[in-house]
């Protein structure tokens, strides 16, 4: 991608969670949740985060939008008015920030403060803001409530999330994320929890705000036929390391690491005649504690040697055409 | 929908308040299928007349200017002056012109009980009152904030269960003069740091942790913000239900306290049983009505605001909520 | 029809709540073979847990099963007693409950919850060949026996769910529920246990019916498949036919609107509306507010769930959106 399109650049991003210790005694064992991840993500162009429970996604989630603080790494933001590291921002630079970057949640039922209406949950950031007259931004809500299909506003603005079904909630996320019209949009598996004849609703609403908003986003996803649709590109994530990213269709065709292999051949299909090929590699993610220095995937990898082994986890790299791979072995 | 919504301008205002007396006809539907909470909101409700009726009978013509004469003459019903010289011995048992009859210093009992009544409600409310305010806050913050500050007013917390609540008193009517606004005061703080704020912070966590809190600091909102917009406003059902609670309490303090004579108070159905002890009436079957209105009087009272308490918890909890 | 291990016929049952009765479940009728894999698949709250408590008759105290026969080997188990049905319940129908791999019991090891399963069950059997039998069904399940005296904690999700399916093994049932079984589970160790699912199905030639709202899922353990909506079964067919011939407008824009990985990458379709409440669905034919070929009589008459020609039934006025 040309340099001066970036939006964001990740780099050697990484987040360890203490496990154990307390208020006085510092553990020295870590969950290596993110490790030194590097990504850069283009403006106007939706990458998708695919990997299995617990591999990191969320974690990286919150890194882009300072819910929790980086250990180590960068994550610049190329905005209008220069370049800023997400990663050090100060506490009072915080409000200001918070208008470019938005996250819309997975959970529709748990992300709304029950006790608030409708229009209070999706004022909220610019009333925190200071943006805007009262009318000003009712106007606004009501603007953003249209666009996301729900209407007309005024007979969803005064309810209560509860009095709203789960697509409907989605979509008031939706409004409320976009309502200070940010450049930066990280949904974290924000239809996993809708029903199929919902969610193609809520993923269509999402692809046609991004065409005409110009949203970017960072779509989180553990269902790879979802991040088909909703992404121009695909990062594989495994154990807190991206093992894997290239343009969506050449990554669901020519995928070269062998976990994405093994990922993509056992997503179930809907069509009884399909023949999948077997999934070659066994059991389940486990956690990344203080991980040995040899390739995450080498305990489950079918053709690790012990090259694999013996030296560090393999670095990211361009196997021709922007499809990035990160084995010894391709 | 009415007809085009869009043209007929409603101003906030008007939305909010509708939606308030929305909500509080539904809870209030919800608290009314539980006779239990009526029965209990009915004594409480009977109190509050009955404690208002004591300046009606016995009203000074501050109030009326002097245009209707008081029902009970002053020198004779006032709670604490009062004398009837027209009895020549004193307690005397119920009568017409006393309802309740007189204690050993010939003043009327229903005067004073109905008198008392409103010191208890204020004693009561206040205290719970200041007691949630500290337990919500307490609770709020240390939850979110933890660490430290968690560790901190969680230590002071057990401190304050820890050391029981009379010999504080006992202490403290030592240096000052217990009033009823000072024991006011001291029930609802100590209260306020004590069980409650471990109950309202436990809940404050669970609180802390949905993802609508992160929402709110996505979208831009502070510490403060978060606690009082975010985290208070879903403690407020449990705090009312514990304030309830905590009103019992406060009521069954003051009538112990009171019965040592730990405190200053001229009147209150506590100080009704201390003197009934102090002139030596206390066991004797043939004076009951010294004693029994002012006991009865209590355990009504304290039992009125549990039931209510009660009635909140099956609204408040949802696993005890019926289908 | 003797060849039917489970024939349901006009099975209907409502759950009674304080707004009225949930339609839950209305005249159901289908029929599983023996070996047969029939999958049901259907959106959140359309009824599937619901079926499957009602043929293994676990309801829950509000439940009411209103009409209907449930006939398990050609007994009807409807108005059997309490105690008649826990000798049919495991031996002949067993269940894997939704989000059962929670269901563990945390202070028994894996072991101990199926040996006391079988003693509740198996009465005759001795300890030795039930201790071996609990060996078979772990190596069934793709479990090393060297676990089986570990805590349910103890298991990663993958192989509790392994657990679980065992237990509901551990009486040779003719017909097993799954109900979810790998919803919380990741792809690929979905992957492992639906084959494992199928290979133990068709090696005990048991019947089963998979439960899941995800018809990819359904496409890969299903002969034949059963779509719901709102309470009704409105469309069985075998699983070929479903995916590649659906008729009922549901089922085909269900199938539009499923992303998939493989194959062409087409728009995809979204349907309008919500699904229903249950406990007011629309009248006639629930689906006809969302259904772009609703006519007048879809409103007023609900369609007879019928067959179409080749066991292909569906409840529609307008089959495959014409006339
Ligand atoms: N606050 C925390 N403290 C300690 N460990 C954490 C914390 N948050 C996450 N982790 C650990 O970090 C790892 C990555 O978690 P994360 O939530 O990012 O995964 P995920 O990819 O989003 O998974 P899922 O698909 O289940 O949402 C996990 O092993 C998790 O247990
Ligand atoms: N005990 C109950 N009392 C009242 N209503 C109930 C009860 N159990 C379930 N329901 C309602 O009955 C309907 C069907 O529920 P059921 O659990 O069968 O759905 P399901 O298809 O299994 O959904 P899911 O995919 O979410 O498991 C839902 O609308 C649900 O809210
Ligand atoms: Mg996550
Ligand atoms: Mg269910």
């Amino acid at each position: 991608m040309a340099e001066n399109d970036v939006l964001v650049r990740i780099e050697n991003l990484s987040k360890l969670y203490p496990v154990g210790g307390g208020v006085f005694s510092r553990s020295n064992i870590f969950v290596h949740a993110v490790s030194k991840l590097n990504l850069s993500i283009a403006n106007g162009e939706s990458v998708g985060l695919v990997g299995e429970s617990g591999c990191g996604k969320t974690t990286t989630g919150k890194l882009l939008t300072r819910l929790v603080d980086p250990t180590e790494g960068t994550i610049e933001l190329h905005s209008y008015e220069g370049v800023v590291d997400i990663a050090k921002i100060r506490a009072r630079d915080m409000k200001k920030f918070r208008r470019s970057v938005q996250m819309i949640f997975q959970d529709p039922y748990e992300s709304m403060n029950p006790r608030l209406t409708i229009y209070d949950t999706v004022a909220e950031p610019l009333d925190v803001q200071g943006i805007g007259t009262l009318l000003e931004r009712e106007e606004r809500v009501a603007e953003l409530l249209e666009t996301v299909g729900l209407t007309p506003a005024t007979s969803f603005m005064f309810r209560y999330p509860h009095e709203l079904s789960g697509g409907q909630r989605q979509r008031v996320a939706i409004a409320r994320a976009l309502v200070v019209a940010p450049i930066f949009v990280v949904a974290d598996e924000p239809t996993s929890m809708l029903d199929v004849s919902v969610r193609t609703g809520v993923m269509n609403l999402m692809q046609r705000l991004a065409d005409e908003l110009g949203v970017t986003y960072l779509y989180i996803t553990h269902d790879l036929a979802v991040a088909r649709y909703m992404c121009n590109r695909i990062a594989v994530m495994y154990l807190g390391k991206i093992v894997e990213i290239a343009e969506t269709e050449e990554l669901l065709h020519h995928p070269q690491h062998p976990y994405t292999q093994a990922l993509l051949s056992a997503v179930p299909v809907p069509d009884p005649t399909f023949d999948r090929s077997p999934v070659v590699i066994k059991g389940g993610i486990s956690k990344p504690i203080n991980p040995a220095p040899q390739c995450r995937f080498y305990p489950r990898c079918p053709r690790a040697d012990d090259f694999c082994r013996d030296n560090d986890h393999p670095p990211l790299e361009d196997k021709g055409g922007a499809h990035f791979v990160a084995c010894y072995k391709v | 929908m009415t007809t085009d919504a869009k043209s007929v301008y409603v101003p906030l205002w008007r939305v909010r308040l509708s939606l308030f007396l929305k909500s509080v006809r539904s809870s209030w539907a919800m608290f009314a299928e539980n006779p239990i909470g009526l029965i209990g909101l009915g004594v409480i409700v009977f109190f509050g007349l009955f404690a208002l009726a004591h300046p009606v009978l016995m009203h000074t013509d501050k109030v009326t200017f002097g245009l209707v004469d008081p029902i009970w003459e002053r020198r004779v019903y006032d709670p604490n002056m009062g004398f009837d010289m027209e009895i020549s011995f004193h307690p005397s048992p119920p009568s017409a012109r006393h309802l309740l009859g007189t204690d050993p210093q010939g003043r009327d009992i229903l005067s004073q009980l109905m008198f008392s009544t409103r010191w208890e409600f204020v004693l009561g409310i206040v205290s719970a009152v200041i007691t949630v305010v500290i337990a919500t806050s307490v609770g709020a913050i240390s939850a979110y904030y933890g660490g430290v500050i968690d560790m901190i007013l969680m230590r002071l917390a057990d401190l304050v269960i820890m050391v029981p609540f009379l010999p504080i008193l006992i202490v403290l009517s030592g240096m000052i003069e217990v009033g009823i606004w000072e024991l006011t005061l001291v029930i609802g703080i100590i209260s306020g740091f004590g069980g409650t704020t471990i109950v309202i912070k436990s809940q404050a966590l669970s609180v802390k942790v949905k993802p609508f809190i992160e929402a709110a600091r996505i979208a831009g909102g502070g510490d403060a913000h978060i606690i009082f917009k975010h985290m208070v406003p879903n403690l407020l059902p449990i705090s009312l239900l514990y304030m309830m609670f905590i009103v019992t309490g406060a009521i069954f303090s003051e009538a112990v306290l009171s019965y040592f004579g730990l405190t200053e108070i001229e009147m209150s159905w506590g100080i009704m049983i201390n003197f009934t002890q102090t002139q030596g009436y206390l066991l004797r079957f043939d004076t009951w009505w010294l004693l029994i209105p002012a006991s009865l009087a209590i355990t009504i009272m304290c039992a009125a605001f549990y039931l209510v308490g009660r009635a909140m918890d099956e609204i408040v909890n949802p696993r005890l909520r019926r289908r | 029809m003797a060849e039917n291990v489970l024939q349901v016929q006009d099975l209907t049952m409502h759950y009674v709540t304080r707004k009225g009765p949930v339609f839950a479940v209305d005249d159901v009728s289908f029929h599983v073979g023996r070996g047969e894999s029939v999958g049901l698949v259907g959106e959140s709250g359309c009824g599937k847990t619901s079926i499957a408590i009602s043929l293994i008759r676990l309801l829950p105290e509000n439940a009411d099963i209103k009409k209907g026969q449930i006939l398990i080997n050609g007994t009807d188990v409807v108005p059997l007693s309490h105690n008649e049905m826990n000798a049919f319940r495991w031996r002949r129908i067993s269940m894997v409950f939704q989000a059962a791999m929670n269901a563990l019991n945390p202070v028994y090891t894996v072991e101990q919850q199926i040996l006391e399963a079988m003693r509740q069950h198996l009465k005759g059997m001795s300890e030795a060949e039930m201790n071996k039998k609990v060996d078979d069904l772990f190596r069934l399940v793709d479990l090393d026996p060297r676990f089986k005296d570990q805590y349910p904690h103890q298991y990663s999700g993958g192989m509790r769910q392994r657990a679980v399916i065992a237990m509901a093994l551990c009486c040779d049932p003719d017909i097993i529920i799954a109900d979810e079984p790998t919803t919380a589970l990741d792809v690929i160790v979905q992957d492992q246990i639906l084959k494992r699912i199928r290979e133990i199905q068709s090696q005990l030639n048991m019947a089963m019916i998979y439960i899941s709202h995800d018809i990819a899922v359904i496409a890969e353990v299903s002969d034949r498949v059963g779509v719901m909506y709102a309470g009704n079964l409105v469309e069985m067919a075998t699983t070929e036919a479903i995916f590649h011939r659906p008729i009922h407008p549901y089922t085909m824009g269900l199938m539009s609107a499923f992303p998939s990985i493989i194959g062409e990458k087409t728009k995809l379709v979204t349907l309008p509306g919500e699904p229903p409440d249950l406990l007011n669905p629309p009248p006639a034919c629930r689906y006809h507010p969302r259904c772009p070929y609703a006519t007048d009589i879809c409103k007023e008459q609900a369609p007879e769930f019928k067959d179409h020609g080749d066991g292909h039934y569906a409840a529609c006025w307008h089959p495959g959106g014409k006339g």
